[in-house]
């Protein structure tokens, strides 16, 4: 938007109702919500029906018709603990200095470590200012990893990444979602070049098309490979087996235990 | 007959004209052909340089490795490496079977390091399940002589592929000689030489047998006289180390920015040891040092190599003291849930369920005998979450992403495998050096095809 406010048309000077603008107190931290509550829901990524496995057989259990949400773990509030917190602090600033304040859509803290789910479209800047801030300094990338959450209506394709700061020993995971029907992730390769091969190997194996990188084809199928084997959509494959007289059906199609 | 069929004779390199080049299928003593017709396609004004196809299969590529060289004469101009002919979809077949059933596959991934595969994954595990603080004493102090044996297993193979590669033939019978030795430990320990399945979730699968632990105090004084041999031969030696040194640099720059982590990034003078920064299973209560080199070169990377042996004996030799005052203690968590509901024992008919167990569950207790079912069959359910517990294999930082969803299989094992990362770095390694030089950096590196491809 121009700063020369005559080329403003009247329309862009909204009409406020008064005592309705914000005033100081309003942006206050105290008066400021420490988190969003969207963000602290623990997150569906599908649901678990019955309890033995394989669908449309006989089940005579009784338990067939139970259906469980699979909840992945919620959002986490202020304070983190620990060096959560100093990192958070460290990450939220560098952000705001960079513009890109909405960067992190949630922090998960369970089980001792750290996940920020980053907005795709800033996932590159947030890598960079994850290497280079002196109070982050994630210099290493673990590598990414793909995981395909076909329920997650939205968010079927996460990309997970795992830094290290050997500077202040200390690891974070990032996760960025991005839906089936538009796969595309900016790619961290001109960050962290270890990426080169971790981006082609997620490419090859859920299909996420990692934009920005200098090369993605395959690396583990064939070249001429149709589909991506790590989706949950993918079938393991296999053929039964004959032992004993007995055919043991391929552990995709067997009953099993959900 | 005159005329006889030699099948021995060199025959000329046959020759094809497509699309993208002249291209020549080299059998073995035949480049005088390919040297020739590169020399014909020069005057036609082409470039003056070839691309070399080395492997899949080649006897110094360290498996199925492909390695694409464009040349010009005898110096590396380009290099890529062509992976995934080993690939076996470990990870997603994991997705199929229990969470104990995963220890089976994930062990066969870099098969010359299989424990720390396996401890890797159940780290993870057991940090999903919450039990990190209840694994037993002994089966930590297990773990880390088991992962140290095969510290030293994996560096001898490193050590005996990287001299058979340049030539030096009885640095691999050494090699190989030594690697034999912690092969019969593993069997002894875990009943099976390769491809374990030990370290389980909430422990190990079985006690230590009797009589291992003098079996293993004899392996280390037999190592204390055998390690310097491997000195003798080649720290000092002037073709070892004509071919080694300065050869395959990479700084800790390049390390960094390339993720590459391990003896390689330890030759850059950096003592970057997840053992010491970030330990795992116990590896805080043990004296040992990190061992570095400054030279950033195939030639440091080998003498780090040396030197760890030397430290893995010393955290061996504590380890079997501690073991010692541990006799009976338990070796698997002690929560029935997730504990495997028997200990395995040595019968007539090889290893199998403890006769006792059989007679609990299928004589005395109708309870015992569900319990096991539904353990064996349907197995525990891990609380949703991931998990990422990396540890320090021979090779650099191992780590598990594991995923589950609430269920008793895995929703996604991810496994960063340390060979298929520093890899990465064999380009940098080796464009601008000779073609054996090439050799030599991916010997210093020393990826394993099975971690690569997985």
């Amino acid at each position: 938007m121009s700063d020369d406010t005559g080329d403003k048309l009247p329309e862009e000077f909204p009409e406020v109702t008064p005592g309705t603008e914000p005033d100081a107190t309003d942006v206050t931290p105290e008066n400021q919500l420490p988190v969003s509550p969207e963000a602290l829901r623990p997150e569906v990524v599908g649901e678990r029906r019955g309890m033995f496995g394989v669908q449309g057989s006989g089940d005579t259990s009784g338990y067939g018709g139970l259906v469980k949400p699979v909840v992945m773990p919620g959002g986490a509030g202020r304070p983190y603990g620990g060096w959560f917190d100093e990192v958070a602090d460290a990450l939220e600033e560098a952000l705001r200095g960079g513009g890109v304040e909405h960067a992190l859509e949630k922090v998960v803290v369970h089980r001792g470590e750290i996940t920020f789910f980053v907005r795709r479209q800033d996932l590159a800047s947030v890598a960079r200012m994850l290497r280079d801030e002196e109070r982050l300094r994630f210099e290493l990338c673990s590598g990414v990893s793909g995981v395909h959450y076909p329920d997650d209506a939205g968010r079927e394709l996460h990309a997970v990444y795992h830094l290290l700061s050997m500077t202040h020993n200390r690891r974070v995971r990032l996760e960025v979602t991005c839906p089936d029907a538009d796969p595309h992730i900016p790619s961290v390769v001109a960050t962290y070049p270890t990426a080169d091969w971790h981006e082609r190997e997620t490419y090859d194996f859920f299909g996420v098309v990692f934009d920005g990188h200098p090369a993605l084809t395959r690396i583990e199928m064939p070249d001429d490979w149709p589909g991506h084997p790590q989706r949950k959509d993918y079938p393991l494959g296999g053929i039964p087996v004959e032992y004993k007289g007995a055919t043991v059906p391929p552990p995709d199609t067997r009953r099993s235990y959900s | 007959m005159s005329t006889a069929y030699d099948p021995y004779a060199p025959s000329p390199a046959t020759a094809s004209d497509t699309s993208t080049g002249r291209v020549f299928t080299v059998t073995g003593q035949d480049w005088d052909t390919v040297v020739q017709g590169v020399g014909d396609l020069g005057d036609e004004g082409h470039e003056d340089h070839v691309v070399v196809n080395m492997g899949p299969q080649h006897p110094s590529t360290h498996g199925v490795l492909r390695l694409i060289l464009e040349l010009e004469g005898e110096t590396v101009t380009e290099a890529r490496c062509g992976i995934g002919y080993l690939h076996t979809g470990i990870e997603k077949n994991m997705e199929f079977r229990t969470w104990v059933q995963g220890v089976t596959f994930c062990t066969r991934m870099d098969y010359l390091s299989p424990f720390y595969n396996e401890a890797t994954y159940c780290l993870g595990v057991e940090r999903l399940l919450d039990i990190e603080d209840d694994i037993p004493e002994k089966a930590q102090v297990m773990r880390v002589l088991l992962m140290e044996l095969n510290r030293i297993s994996s560096h001898l193979v490193a050590i005996a592929t990287g001299g058979m590669e340049i030539g030096a033939l009885t640095v691999m019978t050494i090699g190989f000689r030594e690697r034999e030795l912690v092969l019969d430990l593993f069997e002894l320990i875990t009943g099976l030489r390769m491809n374990h399945a030990f370290i389980r979730p909430g422990g190990v699968a079985q006690d230590m047998p009797p009589g291992a632990l003098d079996q293993i105090r004899d392996f280390v004084a037999l190592m204390k006289k055998r390690l310097p041999e491997y000195a003798d031969l080649c720290n000092a030696n002037p073709i070892f180390k004509g071919r080694l040194v300065d050869v395959g640099y990479l700084d800790l720059a390049g390390c960094l920015a390339l993720g590459v982590t391990g003896p390689v990034l330890r030759s850059t003078g950096y003592a970057w040891d997840l053992r010491k920064t970030q330990p795992y299973c116990g590896y805080e209560d043990y004296d040992f040092e990190v061992k570095t080199w400054d030279t950033c070169d195939s030639y440091g990377r080998f003498r780090i190599r040396l030197d760890e042996m030397w430290e893995s004996l010393k955290i061996i030799e504590q380890a079997a003291d501690r073991l010692a005052g541990l006799e009976g203690a338990p070796v698997m968590v002690g929560d029935k849930k997730i504990a495997w509901p028997s200990q395995l024992a040595v019968g007539t008919d090889g290893m199998g369920n403890s006769l006792d167990h059989i007679r609990h569950i299928m004589g005395e207790s109708m309870e015992a005998l569900i319990h096991h079912f539904k353990l064996v069959t349907e197995g525990f359910r891990v609380p949703a979450g991931q998990a990422y517990v990396p540890v320090e294999s021979p090779r650099g930082e191992l780590g598990a992403h594991v995923v589950s969803d609430g269920g008793t299989r895995p929703y996604r094992a991810h496994f960063r495998d340390p060979s298929f990362t520093n890899l990465q770095a064999m380009s940098v390694m080796s464009e601008g050096g000779m073609v054996a030089d090439v050799i030599v950096a991916i010997a210093s590196l020393d990826p394993v095809m099975g971690g690569v491809d997985r």
